[in-house]
């Protein structure tokens, strides 16, 4: 068990920050991509009145 | 069971990288894991079949619907498959900790904790069922929601782990995507999206069986009662067969009906040919006194590749008879 006074383990930063860009980059897609949906989902119901 | 746990506390030991003993954000899991894990959580390969069969009951359906409200209700398809599978893989973290087939999987591996999993699972079906319900109708949503409670609590919770019957039964959830398809532009549930869910539903014994003729040491092992865990493999080749002559004719069904023409119909016999074909060669596989195979189980596999394609074209022949016809 490692508490948070024991040395940090060695650990890849790059590694860890290229994830973390790729999890950010993918939850901009993913939320841009509903926008437009709920956007187009919009207009579309709209167009029926 | 201890034999399971202990695997997984085996697992878990084994595969923990440093960043798990670290306190804070840097010692979650989930730290680790990458886009592709948490697709991978998905089941996209599944998911692949459910959107395509969701799509045919859409596109064969009689009626219009927009086509931003079609991809909305398809995505929307998509997405409860896959919060289906991150919730079977939530739940059954313990059996894929020990099969050679799932020890990779996200959750077993260590890459993402099974909480996150359950709570990404529990989040899209939910936005899913909302915006199917809010953009498409409200039947398309119940039966969506439907086939979500049925695949998390009939299937996965209650079947799976308790009788040689699960996937018989459990077939069902796979069996939705079409029904809601036709439910997103006709707002109804009718006779033909009745008979496509019967296809599904009895394809998926043959289909799945022949996977778990091969996959039969690794279900032992996890102690999952699949029908050659439980009643052989000689009983399941069988088994195999029966449902396979059973779901020839009832594919015709569409045909008989007046609902689709020549095209479908003839797919359908030519393709129910080659599916008798691929399981008699599963009963006739090579094997000894207890009914192991002595081929690796070679027919099984081609067979459930074989299934796999074979629904594949058989929808995609009824949406070509339809739009054509």
């Amino acid at each position: 068990m490692t508490t948070s006074n024991s040395p940090p383990p060695n650990i890849d930063m790059t590694e860890l920050r290229r994830k973390r860009r790729g999890r950010n980059i993918a939850m901009v897609l993913v939320l841009a991509g509903l926008c437009a949906l709920f956007y187009a989902i919009t207009i579309v119901k709209l167009a029926k009145f | 069971m201890s034999q399971t746990t202990a695997s997984i506390e085996q697992n878990e030991r084994g595969e923990k990288s440093p960043l798990s003993s670290l306190p804070g954000p840097l010692g979650h899991a989930d730290g680790e894991a990458e886009v592709r894990d948490w697709i991978a959580l998905l089941k996209p390969r599944v998911m692949s079949l459910v959107v395509f069969s969701g799509l045919i009951g859409l596109l064969v359906a009689p009626g219009h619907l927009h086509p931003v409200l079609g991809f909305t209700a398809v995505l929307c398809i998509a997405v409860a498959a896959g919060a289906c599978g991150a919730i079977n893989m939530w739940y059954d973290r313990d059996i894929d900790a020990v099969m050679r087939r799932t020890v990779n999987r996200p959750i077993p591996a260590g890459r993402i904790e099974a909480g996150s999993a359950l709570g990404y699972g529990i989040t899209l079906a939910i936005g899913s069922i909302i915006v199917m319900g809010l953009a498409v109708n409200l039947v398309a949503a119940a039966v969506l929601a439907l086939s979500v409670a049925f695949y998390v609590f009939v299937y996965t919770m209650w079947l799976k782990r308790r009788t040689p019957q699960n996937i018989v039964i459990g077939g069902a959830a796979g069996a939705f995507p079409p029904v809601i398809g036709w439910a997103a532009v006709t707002g109804s549930v009718d006779l033909m999206a009745v008979i496509m869910f019967m296809i599904i539903f009895i394809w998926t014994p043959p289909h799945f069986w022949s996977l778990a003729l091969w996959a039969n040491d690794d279900y032992r092992r996890a102690g999952v009662p699949m029908m050659p865990v439980i009643r052989g493999a000689r009983a399941t080749r069988k088994l195999i067969v029966g449902y396979t002559l059973l779901l020839v004719p009832f594919t015709l069904a569409p045909w008989a009906i007046g609902f689709s023409g020549p095209i479908y119909g003839v797919s359908a016999l030519l393709l129910g040919a080659g599916f008798l074909v691929s399981v008699i060669r599963v009963a006739r596989d090579r094997q000894d006194g207890e009914g192991v195979s002595l081929t690796n189980d070679a027919p099984a596999r081609a067979a459930f590749k074989y299934s796999i394609v074979y629904l594949f074209v058989l929808f995609g022949a009824l949406a070509v008879d339809r739009l054509t016809g």
